[in-house]
């Protein structure tokens, strides 16, 4: 990736539609080799630009997907324990076992499971997505800030694995958390926003194709309306609208009505207390 | 020819100050700007090309910011840098609030405070600390106050604990099947003693909401250093505590207090909070947080206090509602009423009435004692 414009053009070809603030933000990670830190909304493409970028550089993406309690162990790598002692006993069966020799076939790559970031480091060049970090604890940030800036980890039975060429990381944030301000400053940061109506009709016609032109306005119109109320328990992200636009289709409906749009509410919200509020306003919603 | 590059010109600078004089005039605004930053400021900007406007924006909003609170002090900076050099924000933009410290100026009225409601003959007899314990803070003077701030640091809190999904090596309990196996593996296979294992534990988090308005204000200073000293004592525990003042707007404070000296860490919350004896909009700010931090996360399986006299300007039935919201998310859920330790109190205030249906506990909050009990309350949660 060569400039700001070939990072849109190239993450566009693969359905992605990136405005230029996170095209550049992009090109910048890539050249200073530093790892994005992705905050938003739920639903608004923060993955999603992860396995556009896995996609558009034909790179494998390998995704960890963080949780409360989640260690090194899970995100690194462990050992297959009982395929080792198969192992040690087939080597029993067939004689004499020299311990050190045995000792020394047992800690072999054959039984190492890479886990996430081992992986990552280890098929290099790839595209390691580190999703939802905000849901791990402190001590996770300090492990995965280690490998962020060194790129290498250290097995003690095995040796340390660097990465040929860093990986491109994403990180995303749902900011139930804030985290800690070293990751931070290690990673460039961007913030991704709802997009506005005509590049939301725009995302909806290259990722779901078969939806019409007309239900896609229709449907994004009325997805806009309801992210400016603010009496939503959870407001719409894209992942909704095109969940709900592709629900519509497969119903074929071509031309939203009331009854269509109150039947498949329930791919765009997710709450009942939303699901009722927006039931009583739809009818107002859908004549303007 | 380019703004930046102009602006450069006109100035006789190098480029490079000018940048960094930017990265200098954003951390006179309040965002915290580290040299490293700045230096991934200058790659980036060298790495998209000096003379693009534009392009240095979206460079600088990467590699300097690193919540949307700074980047909505970084526009406003970077639009007086960059656009007119003369009219640079000054530091802080924000008016300053009433500063937390003003206690400790002398008064001009002599503590002549009456005895509060809950002291009784025992003031005699018990030392002077003790009585503090128990008095109101609102009606202390400004040497009574001093003593007490001191007597904080006897607040201590445990973290309340959670279950873990991970295991811990334990002497009874399940079985370890992998360490079991790594055993045996020592020997060469040869088959010994079994491992066991159990769930771990691992600390709550602890939300603490602290109403800030004008009926509150007797009290936000005492409830601030509580909530200091919670923060610091869960920390020591390796327990989070988070903490957020709410008025007529949210505001998240945890930062500040995690500075160790109390006063500091007061004064630095006093200068984050924009709304210092205002309105209370407790139901608005309440649904703020739980759409902004409660509902994604934050409050999700902790503990979460509300410290307010629930006099609420707003709808009461909002409150209400965003309340069973909260209660639903959080593993429990504290409110904590100055007023309720003190004779004649009935829970009776439009916003208590429609909150006490959606809390665990409700308490007194008006006196060190009733600080220690709360902690109490916390710990068991």
């Amino acid at each position: 990736m060569d400039s700001v414009a070939d990072v849109a053009a190239r993450l566009r070809a693969t359905g992605y539609l990136a405005d230029d603030e996170l095209a550049t933000v992009v090109f910048l990670a890539s050249r200073m080799q530093r790892p994005l830190l992705l905050e938003g909304e739920p639903g608004t493409g923060k993955t999603a630009l992860a396995e556009a970028l896995a996609q558009t550089l034909d790179l494998p993406l390998v995704r960890l997907q963080c949780y409360e309690g989640i260690d090194a162990s899970q995100a690194l790598y462990d050992w297959d324990f009982p395929r080792q002692i198969l192992h040690l006993r087939a080597l029993e069966a067939a004689g004499s076992v020299d311990s050190d020799e045995a000792e020394k076939s047992l800690y072999d790559e054959r039984f190492l499971l890479a886990r996430p970031v081992l992986a990552a480091l280890r098929q290099a060049p790839a595209v390691l997505l580190v999703d939802e970090v905000d849901r791990a604890d402190d001590e996770f940030e300090a492990f995965l800030l280690e490998v962020l800036s060194t790129w290498q980890v250290t097995i003690p039975e095995f040796g340390t694995v660097t990465a040929p060429e860093p990986p491109l990381v994403v990180l995303t944030s749902n900011r139930t958390r804030e985290l800690h301000d070293a990751l931070k400053r290690r990673c460039l940061y961007h913030w991704i926003d709802h997009p506005g109506l005509d590049r939301e009709v725009e995302i909806v016609r290259s990722r779901a194709p078969e939806v019409g032109e007309q239900l896609a306005r229709q449907v994004v119109s009325l997805v806009q309306q309801l992210r400016v109320r603010d009496d939503l328990l959870k407001p719409p992200g894209v992942a909704e609208t095109l969940d709900w636009a592709r629900a519509l289709t497969h119903l074929g409906t071509t031309d939203l009505d009331l009854e269509s749009a109150a039947a498949t509410l329930g791919a765009l919200l997710k709450y009942r207390e939303d699901a009722d509020r927006v039931k009583a306003a739809l009818d107002r919603m859908l004549s303007r | 020819m380019s703004d930046v590059a102009e602006a450069a010109e006109e100035e006789r600078h190098a480029p490079d100050e000018v940048l960094l004089g930017f990265t200098r005039a954003l951390r006179a605004s309040g965002v915290p700007v580290t040299q490293d930053r700045a230096h991934g400021f200058l790659a980036a900007v060298a790495a998209v090309g000096l003379g693009d406007r534009q392009a240095t924006y979206w460079a600088g909003r990467a590699t300097l910011c690193g919540s949307p609170d700074d980047l909505a002090r970084f526009d406003q900076v970077f639009a007086g840098w960059f656009d007119h050099r003369d009219g640079l924000p000054r530091a802080r933009p924000r008016e300053t609030p009433r500063p937390a410290t003003a206690h400790l100026l002398p008064e001009a009225e002599t503590g002549a405070a009456g005895p509060g409601d809950d002291e009784d003959v025992q003031r005699v007899a018990a030392s002077t600390s003790e009585v503090l314990r128990h008095r109101d803070v609102a009606t202390l003077d400004s040497a009574e106050k001093r003593r007490l701030d001191a007597m904080f640091v006897r607040l201590a809190l445990r973290p309340p604990t959670r279950r873990t999904a991970r295991h811990r090596a334990w002497h009874r309990g399940d079985v370890d099947a992998s360490r079991t196996l790594r055993n045996s593996l020592r020997r060469m296979g040869e088959p010994g003693e079994i491992a066991w294992r159990r769930r771990g534990t691992r600390p709550r988090r602890v939300v603490l909401l602290v109403d800030v308005s004008g009926s509150m204000s007797a009290y936000a200073d005492a409830l601030l250093r509580l909530a200091h000293r919670l923060t610091q004592s869960a920390r020591a525990n390796g327990g989070v505590v988070e903490t957020f003042t709410v008025g007529t707007r949210l505001t998240h404070v945890t930062r500040a207090l995690r500075s160790p000296d109390a006063d500091r860490a007061i004064v630095a919350a006093g200068e984050v909070v924009p709304d210092w004896s205002g309105g209370t909009r407790l139901g608005e700010t309440l649904r703020v947080f739980l759409d902004r931090w409660g509902q994604r996360g934050m409050a999700r399986g902790s503990v979460v206090v509300v410290f307010s006299d629930g006099w609420e300007r707003g709808d009461a039935a909002l409150l209400g509602e965003q309340m069973a919201r909260l209660q639903r998310v959080a593993h429990r859920v504290v409110w904590v009423n100055p007023h309720r330790g003190k004779a004649g109190y009935a829970p009776l205030q439009g916003g208590v009435v429609a909150a006490l249906p959606h809390c665990d506990d409700f308490l007194a909050g008006h006196s060190l004692a009733t600080f220690a009990d709360l902690t109490e309350v916390i710990s068991r949660a």
